[in-house]
């Protein structure tokens, strides 16, 4: 019988501990594609955060660095400073990326680390159950915030992308989400480009991916996909805010 | 080799570039700044990398994925920089990785001063961290003996794949002396096959990780590696210098540049026909607790030194573990100890007053 779909060999046959419908493991499929489409499984190094995709360093097939929390920015520096020919990439939920690990990720972008950054922003902090993440939504409840969260107490979202698209160094920065299937094309389309900026050394890309929570949402997950597209799209808008080419 | 005069935070730079580390991540801070200036300097010419990162914590976290790499790696900083590093410290401790790390202590609490101290004792070997762990911390008085045991250092954090730490002072930092750099005694150190440079498809992968979400998987991590290997590095390890422990009314006991300043204290009660010992531990952790067994009933009791408020003492008195009484002399917030005043403390000891 022919093989018509065949689990990729970016990842190992782990499985996965995500919350049924959670798209942490959409995501980590279609970074796992393209490092084989790319073929550098055998250079890649990957370094995992602290929050859901902790465990991310099981799940895919390469060498591994498990950071601490905020920290991977700076772990993939130290790596990619040692063997500047492997393919870096961290992955990084948004508590992580946009709250402990600001300066991290600002100035690995600052400085054109030549490493890729999958930042999956699902407005919240999922793995220590649902408080207040920097990208939380106006009004969008959390543990933290029970009475919704309120810009005049703590402040408006952070647009993680427009942020960095400010930063020279960061030569690619783009939002995708994974709500449907033709956005789950364009987001594995925006993840390769990142990995190509990279391998041609061009400089630092990140790739904000908007991700469903749905235990901490207390959705289902088809519920979620749609709160998904009807309040993050409108405040986090999709598109491309950096390429080479443009930036010089 | 010829000895050269250099100052104490370049001798440690060229003595690190000498034991093969080709890079370093640090943060400026007083007064450790010669020597990540050196780094800049010296490690382009041997196609190292410096890099000067955005804090300590991100400095300490490079340091992390460069020894996960492979590399043999550095940082350094002084006393509130150390405070902001010890989360990288604990991480690289329970993945087992090797590097070195310097603290040019200042006095402290908070921004403190940025004159020499010791004030940061507890800190390098309690572990400012979280968790069950433990690293090596040298305490060299000369300059020769930083730039010997920075060296060895290196050798000493492959060998058992933790991280190292040099303990010096604003005055180890900032003075100059002649020095040499000798050829080490090789140690067998193990291949490391476990780093994270791309499995090119020829092997598994590699895993670096300080995780162990079940309890029983992360109790035998903790005792089966990490304390198996801290009971090899006590018995194994374990540096001092002592000096007529045996035969002493008074036994000192300091470490660093306030040995020094003890020593000359020593020599001027001798002249007036006292009886004074030291024990200066070069180890902090682990420290040498055995030494302590060779002091005899004659001893009237134990002065421990230190450039802080005593935190060293509180090894001491375990290593006499109540045999004789300790006494403490100290001066802190970047003040020097005077050798009259602890000529003056030893013969109160010696003489009963105490
Ligand atoms: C220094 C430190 N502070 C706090 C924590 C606890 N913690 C673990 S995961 C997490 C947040 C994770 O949220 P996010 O990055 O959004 O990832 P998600 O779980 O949503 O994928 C926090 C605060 C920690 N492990 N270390
Ligand atoms: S808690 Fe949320 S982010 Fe974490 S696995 Fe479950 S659904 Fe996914």
């Amino acid at each position: 019988m022919a093989v018509v779909f065949d689990r990729t060999k970016g990842l190992t046959s782990k499985i996965f501990h995500y919350c049924p419908g959670c798209t942490h493991g959409v995501i980590h499929r279609l970074v796992a594609e393209v490092l084989e489409e790319l073929d550098v499984l055998g250079k890649a190094v990957g370094v995992a955060p602290v929050g859901c995709s902790v465990f991310a360093y099981d799940y895919f097939n390469c060498d591994m660095h498990e950071a601490a929390h905020g920290r991977a920015p700076a772990v993939a520096t130290g790596i990619k400073r040692v063997h500047p020919d492997s393919v870096v990439f961290t992955y990084q939920g948004d508590g992580d990326l946009a709250s402990i690990g600001t300066a991290e990720i600002i100035h690995a972008a600052h400085r054109g680390e030549k490493i890729t950054t999958i930042f999956v922003n699902n407005a919240i902090y999922g793995m220590t159950g649902g408080q207040m993440a920097p990208t939380t939504l106006i009004g969008q409840k959390a543990t933290t915030a029970p009475y919704g969260r309120d810009a005049e107490h703590c402040g408006m979202p952070l647009k993680v992308s427009e942020m960095l698209s400010t930063i020279d160094g960061a030569k690619f920065v783009e939002r995708v989400s994974v709500h449907n299937a033709s956005n789950i094309r364009k987001t594995k389309k925006a993840i390769k480009k990142a990995f190509e900026i990279q391998l041609k050394g061009e400089g630092f890309g990140i790739v904000e991916i908007l991700s469903t929570c749905p235990t901490n949402w207390g959705m289902t997950p088809l519920e979620g996909l749609k709160w998904l597209e009807e309040n993050m799209l409108p405040y986090y808008p999709l598109g491309n805010f950096r390429t080479p080419g443009e930036v010089e | 080799m010829a000895k050269i005069l250099m100052k104490g935070n370049e001798a440690i730079g060229a003595a690190a570039i000498k034991a093969g580390c080709n890079y370093f991540f640090g943060y400026p801070i007083t007064p450790q700044n010669e020597l990540p200036e050196y780094m800049s300097r010296e490690l382009p010419k041997v196609n190292g990398c410096f890099l000067q990162a955005e804090s300590e914590v991100a400095a300490i976290n490079m340091v992390y994925g460069a020894a996960g790499a492979g590399a043999r790696v550095m940082t350094s900083s002084s006393s509130p920089g150390m405070a902001l590093k010890q989360e990288g410290i604990s991480y690289i401790a329970g993945a087992e990785l090797p590097c070195v790390i310097v603290n040019i202590v200042r006095g402290g609490p908070g921004l403190g001063g940025i004159q020499p101290a010791q004030s940061d004792y507890y800190q390098a070997t309690r572990g400012g961290g979280n968790g069950d762990y433990r690293h090596v911390v040298y305490a060299p008085s000369t300059l020769q003996e930083t730039v010997d045991l920075v060296m060895e250092a290196f050798d000493v954090a492959d060998q058992y794949r933790m991280p190292v730490m040099i303990v010096g002072d604003g005055m180890t930092g900032q003075m100059m002396e002649p020095v040499e750099f000798k050829e080490l005694k090789k140690r067998e150190l193990p291949v490391k096959d476990w780093i994270t440079d791309g499995t090119k498809g020829e092997r598994e992968p590699n895993i670096i990780n300080s995780l162990f979400i079940d309890p029983q998987e992360l109790e035998d991590h903790v005792n089966d590696r990490l304390e198996a290997k801290y009971r090899i590095i006590e018995e194994k390890e374990v540096l001092y210098e002592e000096y007529n422990v045996e035969d002493a009314d008074v036994v000192c006991i300091a470490y660093g540049t306030t040995s020094r300043i003890v020593k000359n204290a020593i020599a001027e009660c001798e002249a007036e026909g006292l009886k004074v010992g030291l024990i200066r531990p070069i180890t902090l952790w682990p420290f040498p607790h055995k030494v302590f067994d060779k002091i005899t009933d004659k001893t009237k009791g134990l002065l421990t030194v230190e450039m802080s408020t005593g935190q060293m003492i509180d090894d001491v008195k375990i290593a006499i573990a109540g045999r004789k009484p300790v006494y403490f002399h100290g001066r802190t917030g970047g003040m020097i100890p005077n050798p009259n005043d602890i000529v003056n403390e030893i013969k109160k000891i010696a003489g009963g007053e105490k």
